[in-house]
């Protein structure tokens, strides 16, 4: 029976092998090779050589080292924010009952709703322009501060609306897995602790954040892997010039290399991207060892 | 007691108050949208300080939405694109997840364990050779260029792998007996019984499928083949003259209701979903 079904369940992998091996496996390999050809380019053709010449190039590019310095910045930035104000809203939602679905629907919304689209909701919001001094400037006004236009202002406004942005549409996610976590801690437990007479801050210290610590790890990885790879948020409130805005991500340092008024260099593409990657890497990795040594698997 | 009781009162009150104040930042963008959507142009421009409320509203936005801008071949393309990338990909993985689960060969765990480790693999990094490839193909500017690079999806494979494999293995056996073929089988006993996880999948691509951005950026250049995320971009960047903000809130608004009617009628199964085997964050 064994050798019968041989070349058949074959067939059915076949489809998918033939998928990946193009648009996975092969770019996998041909990204290296582009990475280590030098001064190669779609109008140049031919590479004069192979090095590490790419990576030279693309570690000294001051639009880079901004890239990396914004994508930085917002993993930082956002990373914690995200999880603090989910983990924070999530233990609000399971200590209510009236109106608990309705919160939970509402806050998954930006989940479903188109990033590029709602990013000009925000663009107009924080914008001042001649015409007109925008939503959140006339808060700022009513509060007696200062305007200041967020989107073609100041770097720390633009990185202020930048993360605030990202926070919104990731946080539909977090929320969800994180309520699903707490929900489903053994109610005996709280009971037993309730019983000892043990506050409602040590219940949280001592048993909700322990039940739930594998969660809130694979959000904090999770949400730094999601970070890394900013790209789309950010052109839908600077537009597709992210260099002229000071506002680029290293993602979007690659897609700029390789297409657009200043792409055509696969190579620089190549070697940012597995830079990008090498961080990534790293970081998860550093994630995962710190997790296994706090987290407690019940 | 009394004190008790009273200090939970007011705690169940901030509670209350801190989760009132996210959900009017979840909504408010959305207000605002529908809102500067039936401003009209004039009465849009003459608001140097915003308003809340406007006392005449106008549908003229959205009729220059859909004239001004092909907005309705942006949506039909990303209809198109929409249906045959989820229709392919399922052709592609349900097999697969089959052949997995069920079906015995030589180097299975081999294979799979070699599927596994290429879902670390960011798109990011493939996506530079990818576009390559299709511009080689002559497929820039066809909806085959769009779709052909993500009609696989191993994560999506091995969750529906998992879910074959609860099905008893008796059964298998029994229809084996019976002497039904093995596409047999899995069309007419483990694609109804698996169709929970089905849907799952299908909604979740369809939500990736309709804000996909970064791919047909790179692939179309042509407006017939823009999809709505890049017509937006597009919109955005020449589509209205002159800041004509009111008309690209109501293409905003004509781009965000297919997918928050989806979520409205699907809710739970959508949130059971994503919780599952979503991504995003």
């Amino acid at each position: 029976m064994k050798t019968k079904n041989n070349w058949k369940a074959w067939l059915y992998l076949l489809p998918a092998i033939a998928f990946l091996a193009v648009f996975m496996v092969y770019p996998l390999i041909d990204v290296c090779v582009y990475a280590l050809e030098e001064n190669y380019s779609f109008a140049q053709g031919e590479a004069t050589g192979i090095g590490l010449a790419n990576f030279r190039y693309v570690l000294s590019d001051p639009y880079f080292v901004q890239a990396v310095k914004n994508t930085f910045l917002i993993v930082i930035i956002t990373v914690p924010v995200s999880t603090g104000v989910s983990l924070l809203i999530s233990l609000g939602l399971s200590s209510i009952k009236k109106l608990q679905n309705a919160f939970q629907t509402i806050y998954f919304l930006p989940y479903v709703t188109n990033t590029l689209a709602v990013g000009l909701v925000f663009m107009i919001l924080f914008r001042k322009t001649d015409y007109t001094e925008g939503l959140v400037n006339l808060l700022l006004g009513k509060l007696g501060l200062g305007g200041v236009d967020f989107i073609e202002g100041p770097y720390w406004a633009k990185m202020f609306v930048m993360c605030f942005y990202t926070v919104w549409v990731v946080m539909p996610f977090k929320i969800l897995i994180m309520t699903s976590a707490l929900a489903s801690v053994n109610p005996d437990y709280y009971k037993a602790a309730k019983v000892d007479g043990a506050s409602s801050f040590r219940i949280f210290r001592k048993i909700t954040l322990p039940m739930i610590s594998s969660t809130v790890f694979y959000l904090i990885i999770t949400g730094f892997i999601g970070a890394f790879k900013a790209y789309s948020d950010e052109v839908a409130l600077f537009g597709t010039n992210l260099n002229a805005a000071g506002m680029n991500t290293i993602v979007g340092y690659v897609y700029d290399m390789l297409y657009g008024s200043s792409g055509g260099y696969p190579s620089y593409a190549a070697a940012a991207a597995l830079i990008l990657f090498a961080i990534v890497f790293t970081i998860t990795y550093i994630n995962l060892t710190v997790s296994k040594k706090t987290v407690q698997y019940v | 007691m009394n004190v008790q009781k009273k200090s939970s009162r007011l705690g169940l009150g901030l509670i209350y108050f801190f989760l009132v104040i996210w959900a009017l930042i979840v909504l408010f963008p959305f207000y605002w949208m529908i809102l500067t959507s039936v401003k009209s142009f004039a009465a849009y421009n003459s608001e140097y300080i915003p308003r809340f409320w406007t006392p005449n509203p106008t549908l003229e936005n959205y009729v220059s939405a859909f004239t001004t801008v092909p907005l309705g071949r942006y949506f039909l393309n990303t209809l198109i694109f929409t249906v045959a990338t989820t229709g392919l990909m399922m052709l592609v993985i349900v097999p697969a997840a089959f052949a997995f689960a069920r079906l015995e060969f030589r180097g299975k765990n081999a294979v799979f364990a070699f599927f596994l480790s290429l879902m670390m693999i960011p798109t990011e990094l493939v996506i530079i050779t990818n576009y390559v490839t299709i511009v080689n193909w002559n497929m820039r500017n066809t909806y085959w260029g769009l779709i052909l690079p993500s009609v696989t999806s191993i994560f999506y494979i091995y969750l529906l792998k998992e879910n074959f494999e609860s099905i008893p293995d008796e059964l298998y056996k029994a229809a084996k007996v019976d002497g039904t073929s093995d596409l047999k089988y899995l069309l007419r006993v483990m694609i109804p019984i698996a169709q929970p996880t089905i849907v799952t999948i299908v909604i979740l691509k369809v939500i990736e499928c309709w804000n996909s951005y970064v791919w047909p950026r790179l692939i179309t250049y042509d407006q017939n083949y823009f999809l709505v995320s890049n017509g937006i971009q597009q919109i955005r960047e020449s589509g209205f003259g002159r800041e004509n903000t009111p008309a690209m809130m109501a293409a905003v608004v004509v781009i965000s209701v297919p997918l928050i009617a989806l979520f409205l009628v699907f809710r739970k199964k959508i949130m059971a979903g994503v919780s599952r085997g979503g991504t995003k964050g």
